[in-house]
């Protein structure tokens, strides 16, 4: 990968440039799909910006005994993280990536939730504790079957490599894993019935209750960007084909983003909070078993040859 | 004004989360602040969200008379919200005291504590007349630059 390609990456798709305004577009989706569901009208779409724009003109108060710096830093973190796993997904057929960027993209896509912890304990509340330990809690949950589901691809596809991996396994393969890491986006967005890190009704905000100004704008950003990199995830890993052309690769990669969270938004409008153990023994039960049975299916070929 | 200032002042006027704090009244207002972020009423369509932390908040929605044991909370309250910031008393109790009024239990009304920016009179006020005592708020709200107000010193963080 050459320099410039990483910098258009980066900064111009799938980076910052087409990032941030879906990742308002997102938000507000969400919020506007939810409030149709309980019979509201709901915001106008130009909500989440000026949200951000409000937000970074305040002037944060700052709590007593706390690290100002990793205050600051955590949500910024976040938000750079979760750009960095965008530039990484393999949208066009052209896009090759380097070896070993799959181990990068699931560690830059987990970066958002370990800061989220970070930040419920270092702001010394009670809620962000609650809430940063719900976290916690939930990560260990999801990232089993995602992790099984991921590896499962990339066996089937017997390489590391982004772009091997979204053209190469098989329907039977591609089909559970790609569920499964469907399964673990409620949780890893913490959207209803697995809005437990962050239940508002419970804990105020989780992690994110003491921040206030322009961290809470980036905890806000950082939010949609992560609805931006798993949905975009997802259509990568799910999509068996590219056509080739890059403008209908990028129509497919925005259109069928859009179309899952609108399938998200229902969901979430549809469902009531469940509590950390119900959504930990869905995940271990049914997610892990689909995903167990992705990697069985990605190992058949393997253990027939060895049989043989 | 410049252009940033603008498009802040359009952001302030088409965002205000509130917080809203009991301190001590019949819960009379709070049913009726409750129904305007139902379906009949949905202020979320005018941007206006209800925040959980004072830190997420720009206008602080008081009700009840302010008692001897919320005082503190009050305060501490206040000045978690981040500047620029806006209280609107919602209801006869911050503005009089009303029925409480001469009870050796109460340190208000609300305007000896906070400086008070809107009065929402009624016992309780129709959510109509909260969502135009928001409104008022949030033009009062706009036009504040940010550290502008800096009262309630001292208080806890």
């Amino acid at each position: 990968m050459s320099w410039e390609k990483v910098l258009l990456a980066l900064f111009i798709f799938p980076g910052i440039l087409y990032a941030v305004p879906v990742a308002w577009l997102m938000l507000w989706m969400e919020r506007k799909l939810r409030a149709r569901m309980q019979g509201r009208i709901g915001p106008p779409f130009y909500q989440p910006f000026f949200d951000f724009v409000k937000l970074m003109a305040k002037k944060p108060v700052l709590r007593t005994r706390t690290d100002v710096l990793l205050m600051a830093g955590l949500p910024l973190l976040a938000v750079s993280a979760a750009i960095v796993s965008l530039a990484l997904l393999p949208v066009f057929s052209g896009s090759r990536g380097f070896a070993g960027d799959l181990v990068l993209l699931v560690a830059f896509i987990e970066v958002p939730s370990l800061c989220a912890v970070l930040a419920g304990f270092a702001s010394r509340s009670i809620f962000g504790q609650v809430g940063a330990t719900r976290e916690a809690v939930l990560s260990i949950t999801y990232n089993l079957p995602f992790l099984t589901a991921v590896v499962a691809l990339a066996y089937s596809a017997q390489s590391l490599q982004l772009a091997d991996i979204a053209a190469s396994p098989a329907i039977w393969v591609r089909a559970p894993a790609v569920v499964t890491i469907l399964l673990c986006l409620p949780v890893k967005l913490r959207i209803n019935p697995f809005s437990v890190s962050n239940a508002e009704q419970e804990i105020y905000s989780g992690p994110a209750t003491e921040f206030g100004g322009s961290q809470l704008a980036m905890w806000e950003l950082a939010h949609g960007l992560e609805w931006v990199v798993l949905t975009g995830l997802v259509v990568c890993l799910g999509l068996p084909f590219r056509t080739g052309a890059p403008v209908f690769d990028f129509a497919m990669f925005a259109g069928f983003s859009l179309v899952l969270v609108v399938l998200l938004s229902f969901l979430a409008a549809g469902t009531a909070r469940l509590k950390v153990a119900q959504a930990a023994r869905f995940y271990w039960r049914w997610g892990m078993s689909l995903a167990m049975a992705a990697l069985i299916l990605a190992m058949l070929p393997g253990i027939e040859r060895l049989v043989r | 004004m410049g252009l940033v200032q603008k498009l802040v002042r359009i952001a302030r006027l088409r965002s205000p989360w509130l917080f809203h704090l009991n301190t001590g009244g019949c819960n009379g207002c709070d049913i009726e602040f409750s129904a305007c972020l139902t379906p009949r009423y949905d202020v979320e369509q005018a941007g206006i969200l209800l925040a959980g932390s004072p830190r997420h908040a720009d206008i602080l929605c008081v009700t009840g008379p302010v008692t001897r044991n919320t005082r503190a909370a009050l305060e501490a309250v206040y000045a978690q919200i981040p500047d620029p910031k806006v209280v609107v008393a919602l209801g006869n109790c911050p503005a009089t005291c009303d029925v409480f009024a001469g009870s050796p239990a109460i340190e208000g009304p609300l305007g000896r504590v906070l400086p008070v920016d809107v009065y929402v009179p009624g016992c309780p006020p129709r959510p109509n007349d909260l969502i135009r005592g928001v409104a008022q708020a949030v033009a009062i709200l706009a036009d504040q630059r940010t550290g502008a107000t800096s009262t309630a010193k001292g208080a806890k963080s």
